[in-house]
């Protein structure tokens, strides 16, 4: 076919590529030409190509500030702590509910468990506040009525910590169940009934069938986890943390968006950006090549 | 004998650890929604755990009478629909060439698209851009920058592909032009996709805060989460306390943001069923993150 007759049969498919492309060039390409900023004095008035070049200045200046480490390391702590935490309550829960025997049960509790995944952030963050609060949070209602001492979930590092990881889990666990019950139906019934012959209780069937035929699926969600550790959600340590905990709830993204946006120093906060993409992209990079090598499954 | 006892121990133990799940799950809600029906004096008291003491209707009174509340709900809808028309327009618009194998320069745009999933401008350059484009505290600020979302663009290919070719070759061979081919054959066959993915654009934009908080500055154009983190954080509540006078309050801050929190969670928990449903079969359909 020539490249005429070509074009006269396929243009309409060519047209509608039009606005699509100009969309991801605009919104997507136009920001990443914005990250030259980064090794700018960047200020509006002059704009992205008008300011003036300063090199690797605001790098330095980044790396030599205290709270650039401080959330660094608040990034990495609370992405660890929710792995450990986080990432065993779904498959858990995945193994209960495929055991659970009632039918109406595991439909009605599937239903509730799903629920936290669909509420905002927004909403989360002002039901921890009344459920967690010291003076009448509903926590701390129970607890002074027992006649012990109120325990400050939010205004506490340590405690508020605890706070961060229990919504966690609240928020995702039900919702991870999916992934692992979806793996669950592909396991082959016959091998429970032959190993109930052998005389296998149900922990035993679980911990030599169950969780050997979710495996692969808990490697990978783990490596996927992995390569995300560098990376973490602007809504759930804004909305959650505050002043009082901010040594704990201040991570990359609220930095940024603290600097650049608050503070007005564009420049340094592209920087951390830029820094969290790219560091990023290495983590997600490796855990893809891990996942390769160990499980020959591409997760990208 | 002894093994029928051990299983219904098992199954019992499941059963009760699974039900107390269950209930921990929903407490937080039943908490919330027992506050905002509670008079002052048990929530002062910390009487109020999981159902209401004293019913008291006046904080949702007092929500349903405050305008802006009511004003920012219809924006929220408004903003949420539109978002989510365009972006099926323009997912549709990209996903059905790129789903066709013979179309020359496929596999270029497919790159173009898939770079975007794994490394972005980051929030700083995405600002400037909309500060540039002057699209500032408008709604256009919310809607142009998440129109295509690559995730869920793949699973409309993968769907596409499935669809035997053949449907569309004889559509060809009688003449149907591409665009009639698309609106007549493929999308009424995409139905079950073209639904979840509508959701999954809605359901994110109508929880979407960090944008409106990056691009919003205009009261009248705060979406409900904006709104209701304003509140949340005291800076508005006082706004709705106005009219209390100092003697005796019918309402306190409390039962206020609870049947905020409640006013803006009942419109995702109408729209739940189908949530559930589809998001469930999106999930099975191709690799949805987050």
């Amino acid at each position: 076919m020539s490249m005429n007759a070509y074009f006269r049969r396929y243009w309409q498919l060519y047209a509608l590529l039009v606005l699509p492309l100009a969309y991801f060039i605009i919104f997507k390409y136009g920001p990443m030409y914005g990250i030259q900023i980064a090794f700018k004095d960047f200020n509006f008035f002059q704009g992205i190509g008008g300011s003036e070049w300063i090199g690797f200045e605001a790098f330095k200046e980044v790396f030599g500030m205290k709270d650039f480490y401080l959330t660094l390391r608040n990034t990495l702590m609370l992405n660890f702590l929710d792995l450990l935490v986080s990432f065993p309550a779904p498959l858990i829960m995945a193994i209960m509910l495929y055991e659970l025997k009632s039918a109406w049960f595991k439909k009605l509790s599937q239903t509730i468990l799903y629920i936290p995944h669909f509420i905002s952030w927004v909403i989360i963050g002002g039901i921890v506040y009344q459920v967690f609060g010291t003076q009448s949070g509903m926590i701390n209602n129970v607890i002074t009525g027992l006649g012990l001492e109120a325990i400050p979930f939010l205004t506490d590092k340590s405690a508020w910590l605890v706070t961060y990881l229990l919504v966690g889990v609240w928020q995702s666990a039900g919702w991870g169940t999916i992934i692992y019950l979806a793996a669950l139906t592909g396991i082959n019934k016959e091998l429970f009934e032959a190993a109930g012959i052998d005389g296998a209780g149900r922990l035993k069937k679980i911990w030599h069938i169950t969780l050997p035929g979710l495996k692969p699926t808990i490697v990978m969600l783990l490596i996927m986890n992995l390569g995300h550790m560098i990376s973490i959600g602007f809504e759930r340590p804004y909305v959650i943390g505050n002043l009082a905990v901010r040594d704990y709830s201040e991570v990359l993204s609220t930095f940024v968006y603290r600097i650049g946006l608050e503070s007005g120093q564009y420049t340094l906060a592209t920087v951390v950006g830029l820094f969290q993409a790219v560091v990023g992209l290495v983590f997600v990079l490796g855990a893809n090549y891990a996942s390769k090598k160990l499980t020959d499954e591409s997760i990208l | 004998m002894k093994e029928q006892t051990a299983n219904r121990v098992f199954d019992t133990v499941n059963f009760v650890l699974l039900f107390v799940c269950t209930v921990v799950c929903l407490a937080p809600f039943l908490h919330i929604a027992a506050i905002s029906l509670s008079s002052v004096r048990p929530i002062i008291s910390g009487e109020v755990t999981l159902f209401p003491v004293e019913l008291n209707f006046e904080a949702y009174v007092k929500v349903f009478s405050d305008i802006s509340m009511i004003k920012s709900l219809g924006f929220t809808v408004l903003l949420t629909s539109l978002f989510t028309l365009l972006c099926m327009v323009m997912t549709v618009a990209i996903g059905y060439p790129l789903a066709k194998k013979k179309l020359k320069g496929r596999k270029a745009i497919m790159i173009v698209v898939v770079i975007t999933m794994f490394f972005s401008g980051g929030i700083i350059p995405e600002y400037i851009l909309i500060r540039n484009l002057h699209l500032l505290d408008s709604i256009w600020a919310l809607v142009l920058p998440g129109l295509i979302n690559p995730f869920y663009l793949i699973i409309l290919i993968t769907f596409f592909n499935n669809i035997p070719e053949s449907l569309e070759e004889s559509a060809e061979i009688d003449g149907s032009s591409h665009f009639r081919t698309l609106l007549s054959i493929m999308l009424p066959l995409s139905m079950p996709v073209i639904a979840t993915l509508s959701l999954f654009y809605a359901v994110g934009r109508w929880n979407g805060f960090t944008d409106t908080l990056m691009y919003i500055t205009s009261p009248e154009l705060y979406p409900l989460q904006l709104k209701l983190y304003q509140l949340i954080q005291n800076n508005m509540i006082t706004d709705l306390l106005q009219n209390e006078g100092a003697q005796m309050a019918t309402v306190v801050p409390e039962s206020l943001k609870a049947a905020s929190v409640i006013f803006a969670t009942v419109p995702i928990l109408i729209v739940y069923p189908w949530l559930q449903r589809f998001f469930v079969s999106g999930v099975m359909l191709g690799a949805v993150k987050g």
